[in-house]
């Protein structure tokens, strides 16, 4: 399988502290990739660094593609979920074909097709022509996901994109980035709700301190030692007829 | 009103107001006389009135009204706030002081176009120091840190000026120009000023992409592929010439550029690409309107152009707030 994403001893430092600590890491096809850890592990830093919006040492294998290009290649969902102006949500999920369009250019057939895809997705067909700033934060939360679908970028990029999902909205958006993996492209993705991880993710990325602590199939990740050592929680994994199941079940300290 | 209708109905009020605009004033002359006066060149003293006097000063009022309207909707698209305007970044003040320092060491006395070429200069001294302070790529919020600094000098500096006048009819002209107005004006100040607003609107214009990827945020916009420190040093450059030139010839004339982005936003579908050129006749038309509205209240007053903008602007824009607010936003 192809590589979309190689970063190489990526570093990023805040003042003299590495906040990412010479990190290496493949993304291929067909991968949905969670990245897991504590809070101020250094999961958004590295991505941000990787997309080249951040000062670093390191290869990273989109920071080498112009900035027109890089947007073809990869889409990047941040964690704050800010949209400006009282657009109506076709408007905020056409900003993701930009980079898509020739200069001054309007939205062709095939833009449109992915606007249309994209909001079908996110279950918004119905959202089309109201205001994004004023649906509830959970709505914004999945109109923005669409936007990032609509670049139909090999890889995506997101931040905790399910945080404040409800429940339905949560699984729906782990389905629809296991099916882009599905389809063989690629979904990096920081989550902090291990459950849902280890049931959608196909590889599992644990960071802690600016490191990489363990990497792989989410039930060799999400082990009894490494959960004690980062998150200081103990956990129960099982493999259920329904799928893998994963629940923290008390701290550690 | 449909999208697609707002700008031929802004475009059909500049050239309403336009004409408007060139058949009022003082001299007596019907609509046919200054017209034909104006096109065909008939009757020797009509011509003068109509070519010297009326045209400058309705061309002045568009183009100064399109530099503020189009300045200000690329401020508040950049700056992500409604109420971002044009001398955010102390352009304004600093053409305003560069134009009081002709007037004050008499240069503008001595050669007419001092004034504007000052003005000029003022606010390319604002620019090159705006930009040493923020440097020329980096966020936003050092940017209008930096302008705030620069406004605030630029007005320390001003108030100098005043306090060191050497009569009170000096301070009284000083005062009268800061007010702003587009009486007076030939077309020498249409054709010095024209180059660097056009410089400035073609500049601002190439925005509108990097404008709309902004309502998702910096971080956003930039893994859209948009350069932010390039677009950054376009809009700083773009509102320099543009309100650099329409503040030298015109005075310093506010809240055009806080409140046209603002009312037409809704119209626009709030999408900051299409608010540019609405913006831009927005402000033609407001600005037209206001300079013909103070040659009909006050003829014989000289009712400067920039009292009445603000006091329209102030309470057009005190209500906008109560709307926002009683919409719960």
């Amino acid at each position: 399988m192809s590589a979309l994403l190689t970063l190489d001893r990526m570093t990023v430092r805040r003042g003299l502290c590495p906040v990412v600590d010479a990190v290496s890491l493949t993304l291929r096809a067909g991968e949905f990739v969670g990245l897991i850890g504590p809070n101020g592990a250094g999961k958004t830093t590295l991505m941000r660094a990787a997309l080249g919006l951040l000062p670093h040492e390191g290869v990273s294998s989109l920071t080498a593609l112009a900035d027109a290009e890089r947007a073809r290649m990869a889409a990047w969902l941040p964690q704050a979920r800010e949209i400006t102006w009282p657009v109506s949500v076709a408007t905020l999920v056409e900003l993701g074909r930009l980079p898509h369009l020739p200069p001054g250019g309007r939205l062709r057939a095939e833009d449109r097709a992915a606007v249309e895809a994209a909001l079908e997705h996110m279950g918004l067909a119905g959202f089309r022509d109201r205001d994004a700033t004023a649906l509830s934060g959970g709505e914004q939360a999945r109109v923005l996901i669409a936007r990032a679908l609509a670049q139909e970028t090999p890889l995506l990029m997101a931040d905790e994109p399910i945080a404040g999902l409800d429940p339905a909205a949560q699984i729906t958006t782990m389905e629809v980035f296991g099916g882009l993996a599905g389809e063989g492209r690629a979904v990096l993705s920081s989550i902090h709700d291990l459950g849902l991880a280890a049931r959608h993710c196909t590889r599992l990325v644990l960071m802690d301190g600016g490191r990489i602590e363990a990497d792989g199939p989410p039930e060799a990740v999400l082990t009894e030692e490494n959960l004690a050592r980062v998150f200081h929680v103990r956990g129960y994994f099982a493999r259920t007829a329904a799928g893998p199941v994963f629940q923290p079940l008390e701290t550690i300290r | 009103m449909r999208p697609a209708l707002l700008l031929p109905a802004l475009a059909l009020l500049v050239a309403g107001l336009f004409t408007v605009s060139l058949v009022t004033g003082p001299a007596a002359l019907g609509l046919g006389e200054s017209l034909s006066a104006l096109v065909r060149g008939e009757g020797e003293a009509a011509v003068l009135v109509m070519r010297e006097i009326r045209l400058p000063r309705a061309l002045l009022g568009v183009m100064v009204g399109a530099s503020l309207g189009l300045a200000g909707a690329a401020m508040q698209g950049y700056l992500r706030n409604p109420l971002a305007e044009p001398g955010l970044i102390g352009v304004t003040s600093s053409a305003a002081l560069g134009a009081v320092l002709a007037l004050q060491t008499g240069l503008a006395a001595a050669f007419a176009l001092a004034l504007p070429l000052s003005g000029l200069g003022g606010a390319l001294v604002s620019v090159l120091i705006l930009l040493m302070l923020a440097g020329p790529y980096g966020a936003s919020l050092t940017l209008i840190l930096a302008g705030i600094a620069v406004s605030a000098l630029a007005g320390a500096l001003m108030a100098l000026v005043l306090n060191l006048s050497p009569n009170p009819y000096a301070a009284a002209e000083i005062v009268f120009w800061l007010l702003g107005s587009l009486a007076d004006r030939s077309m020498v100040h249409v054709w010095l000023a024209l180059p660097f607003m056009a410089l400035g609107w073609t500049m601002l214009a190439t925005l509108g992409r990097g404008l709309d990827a902004l309502t998702l945020g910096e971080d956003a916009a930039g893994a859209l592929g948009i350069r932010l420190g390039r677009m950054r040093l376009v809009l700083v450059l773009g509102v320099a010439a543009s309100v650099g030139a329409a503040t030298a010839v015109a005075g310093a004339i506010g809240f055009v550029g806080l409140v046209v982005p603002h009312l037409l936003r809704p119209l626009v579908g709030a999408r900051p690409s299409r608010l540019l050129t609405a913006s831009a006749l927005g402000g033609a038309a407001m600005v037209l309107a206001a300079d013909i509205a103070v040659r009909l209240i006050a003829p014989d007053r000289d009712l400067k152009l920039g009292v009445l903008t603000a006091l329209v602007g102030a309470p057009l824009f005190l209500h906008l707030i109560w709307r926002t607010r009683r919409a719960g936003i």
